[in-house]
């Protein structure tokens, strides 16, 4: 009998065997992973398009692309960065993470969690499937806008729209059952106030996801029916009315924006304090400072449609909403500061990156407070300036805080240090080449470029030129990432349980490799 | 799964159980409630459009209640613009592209419209007025943008437009602007 049960102890011991594993996992940890691998492989699908749109825009005239599939390009390398890359990678950090940070064994709801994973490569691949249908992808801009996505789109429409609906439903389901652990699993003694910033940004996070998602899911669905049942949602002529599906889009894709980046500040208030040899300065003020960027992210979705032809009274309005929001954001960016200064800095990779962090995305803010102003938004809407400010607060903004965390606890879920070298060789070569990318953009997108166009005017050569230079070295130096993480997964030296020196946390508390269950006993938090 | 993880989990869920289905429900009909408050945006716009007048929408339609004074001091200039969504052929405009009226007075105009397709066709015309604020001052007691205008292939036709400026009009007013999209809505009839 004890024999019995030590053979099955030993042989239940660890994962599954073969793909079964994969397939069947409620583990939080394998499904984190499969998260971000997912995100990862998006990234560079989204990187390619990127690349192919650079290319184009290398020299003015048309070169290498048809206007038409340019369309298609700078449409998909949107959603699939936007829905495929950073929301995934940032809920597979959460699937990862958030237990281990508050002791508990398993996500909530570990079968749903499975759920939401696996219909993701079911609706990214028919997103992609579009690519390849009659009439190409849809090409109206990865916002959708209507008529042009729904009257004078092409029938592969409807397919974009139902992967929609299906990465919505992931992203529900996920943020449902997100909010179900931190509520319900946190450790003896692990009060609200004591959670890991990480973790409280992601159940903000969670919140606005559960809010804007199903709004997504109405307005595509409102598109659905205008296209294929006859119903005039969207369409002038029967009553309805365009810009009404511009409001209804940005009520939830300003929320969406903050989805974005709110995990990111909960990574770089996780990791700078660490690095700092410091706690974090204004714990307290973090936490209020995000729920109010939530909140705040409600009121302000008109300001992405300045000049659809608002009343006075509302463009000032969407003004001052939106440039409150720079006092939250102002408080976190002086918190970090403050939490570096008098510190024992040390500045190994996942430091450079979150540095490189707050340094860039406040650039991006700043370009965003430069476009809520309600008058000058007339001259850099959809230009360039547009594109340079988006891609600053999500490239080296949300894209750099993944970074960052991968290389925070690479150690701790493979169990081999870093290798420091290549990892600051990523990051110098990520830095420099964002910054000749998207920076030159601020100057073209001021002078009158538009977003979205093929081809350009001569006066703006020299600074594409540049641009598309940059793209490239940045799309380069992410092989080097990719070989960080495969080499770190691969072999290394063995990294210790607390592998950074000030690194506080639940986490740091298993040895690292983790084992594949954690925290069968909570812990106790004092 | 190793069994006493197994076992650890469930006692914890099991512990969690009653308060979290409680949650996750809640969670789920939260996201429902969502779903529909998306749908619900639709009507909340016109009636929000309709109360503050945004959208130039929400003009006065029919007979105006009581016989106005008309207001011979003053002239407010009222312009006409059309305008053909894509794929609409039709040619189409006002007889006067602009008139100077005294608030008050019930004014007769028309547009003009053709058809030059072989086919028989449908249009219906949607309007806008700006300034917004000007909107509610604006009553139009008959216009052909109330109903659908059917036209014969080749055929052409006068559609009329009877409207009155209120003279309670905001001073600082002085020039207000139709504006008509006319739409082919062959298909749906």
């Amino acid at each position: 009998m004890t024999e019995t049960t030590a053979t099955q102890e030993h042989e239940h011991h660890g994962p599954a065997k073969g793909i079964g594993r994969w397939l069947y996992t409620t583990n939080h940890k394998d499904i984190g992973m499969m998260y971000l691998i997912f995100a990862l492989a998006m990234f560079f699908i989204g990187g390619v398009m990127a690349l192919a749109i650079r290319a184009e825009l290398f020299q003015p005239g048309l070169q290498l692309l048809e206007p038409a599939f340019f369309n298609q390009m700078t449409t998909m390398h949107g959603l699939i960065m936007i829905f495929g890359a950073i929301m995934p990678a940032f809920v597979g950090l959460a699937n990862w993470m958030i237990p281990l940070q508050i002791g508990a064994p398993d996500m909530a709801l570990p079968r749903m969690n499975n759920l939401s994973f696996w219909i993701l490569p079911f609706g990214f691949a028919i997103m992609l499937s579009t690519l390849f249908m009659a009439g190409g992808a849809p090409s109206g801009g990865w916002t959708m806008y209507a008529p042009l996505s729904t009257t004078y789109a092409p029938p592969s429409m409807i397919f974009l729209l139902f992967s929609i609906h299906i990465l919505g439903a992931s992203s529900i389901m996920g943020a449902i059952n997100i909010i179900a652990t931190i509520l319900n699993l946190r450790a003896p003694g692990m009060t609200l106030m004591k959670m890991p910033m990480f973790t409280w940004t992601w159940l903000i996070t969670a919140f606005l996801l559960i809010a804007v998602m199903p709004v997504l899911a109405g307005v595509v669905t409102m598109m659905i029916m205008d296209m294929h049942f006859g119903t005039s949602f969207f369409n002038a002529a029967g009553g309805g009315d365009p810009v009404l599906y511009q409001h209804i889009f940005w009520f939830f894709g300003h929320p969406e924006v903050y989805i974005m980046i709110l995990p990111a500040f909960g990574i770089i208030s996780e990791i700078i304090p660490t690095f700092s040899r410091k706690r974090l300065f204004g714990y307290a003020s973090m936490v209020y400072a995000t729920a109010s960027i939530a909140l705040l992210s409600f009121v302000v979705w008109a300001h992405h449609m300045f000049t659809v032809g608002m009343p006075i009274v509302a463009e000032v309005f969407f003004m001052f909403a939106t440039m409150i929001i720079a006092v939250p954001t102002g408080v976190k960016v002086f918190n970090w500061i403050a939490t570096m200064f008098r510190g024992s800095l040390t500045f190994e990779t996942p430091m450079l990156f979150a540095i490189g962090f707050i340094v860039l995305f406040t650039i991006g803010g700043f370009s965003g407070l430069m476009l809520a102003i309600a008058p000058a938004d007339f001259q850099y809407h959809d230009t360039y300036f547009v594109v340079a400010h988006f891609h600053y607060v999500l490239v080296p903004g949300a894209l750099f805080s993944i970074f960052a965390a991968v290389y925070y606890w690479l150690p701790k879920w493979t169990g081999h240090k870093l290798n420091e070298t290549m990892g600051q060789f990523h990051f110098w070569l990520s830095f420099i080449a964002v910054n000749i990318t998207f920076f030159p953009m601020h100057f073209v997108g001021l002078a009158g470029m538009p977003r979205r166009i093929p081809d350009y005017a001569l006066q703006f050569a020299d600074f594409n030129a540049m641009a598309s230079v940059g793209a490239f070295l940045f799309g380069l130096s992410q092989l080097v990432f990719l070989y960080n993480i495969v080499q770190n997964a691969r072999a290394g030296e063995k990294a210790d349980a607390r592998e950074w020196e000030g690194a506080e946390g639940l986490e740091w508390t298993v040895p690292s490799p983790h084992p594949y269950h954690t925290f069968s006993t909570p812990p106790e938090v004092k | 799964m190793d069994c006493a993880f197994a076992a650890s989990l469930s006692y914890i869920l099991h512990a969690a159980g009653s308060k979290m289905n409680k949650l996750v429900v809640r969670l789920f009909a939260a996201s429902v409630l969502m779903f529909g408050f998306g749908f619900a945006l639709v009507p909340l716009y016109e009636v929000f459009c309709d109360i503050t007048g945004l959208n130039g929408k929400n003009y006065n339609r029919g007979p105006v209640a009581a016989v106005q004074s008309i207001d011979y001091a003053r002239e407010v200039k009222v312009q006409f613009i059309t305008s053909n969504p894509a794929n609409m052929p039709w040619e189409f405009g006002p007889y006067e592209r602009t008139q100077r009226v005294n608030p008050g007075r019930t004014i007769n105009t028309h547009f003009v419209a053709k058809n030059p397709t072989a086919e028989w066709m449908v249009a219906q015309a949607v309007p806008s007025i700006t300034p917004s604020e000007a909107a509610p001052y604006f009553t139009k007691i008959n216009c052909f943008c109330f109903d659908r205008q059917p036209l014969e292939s080749g055929a052409s036709t006068e559609m009329p437009m009877v409207y009155v400026v209120d003279p309670e009009l905001p001073r600082h007013i002085s020039t207000i602007t139709v504006s008509y999209s006319l739409y082919d809505i062959t298909g749906e009839e």
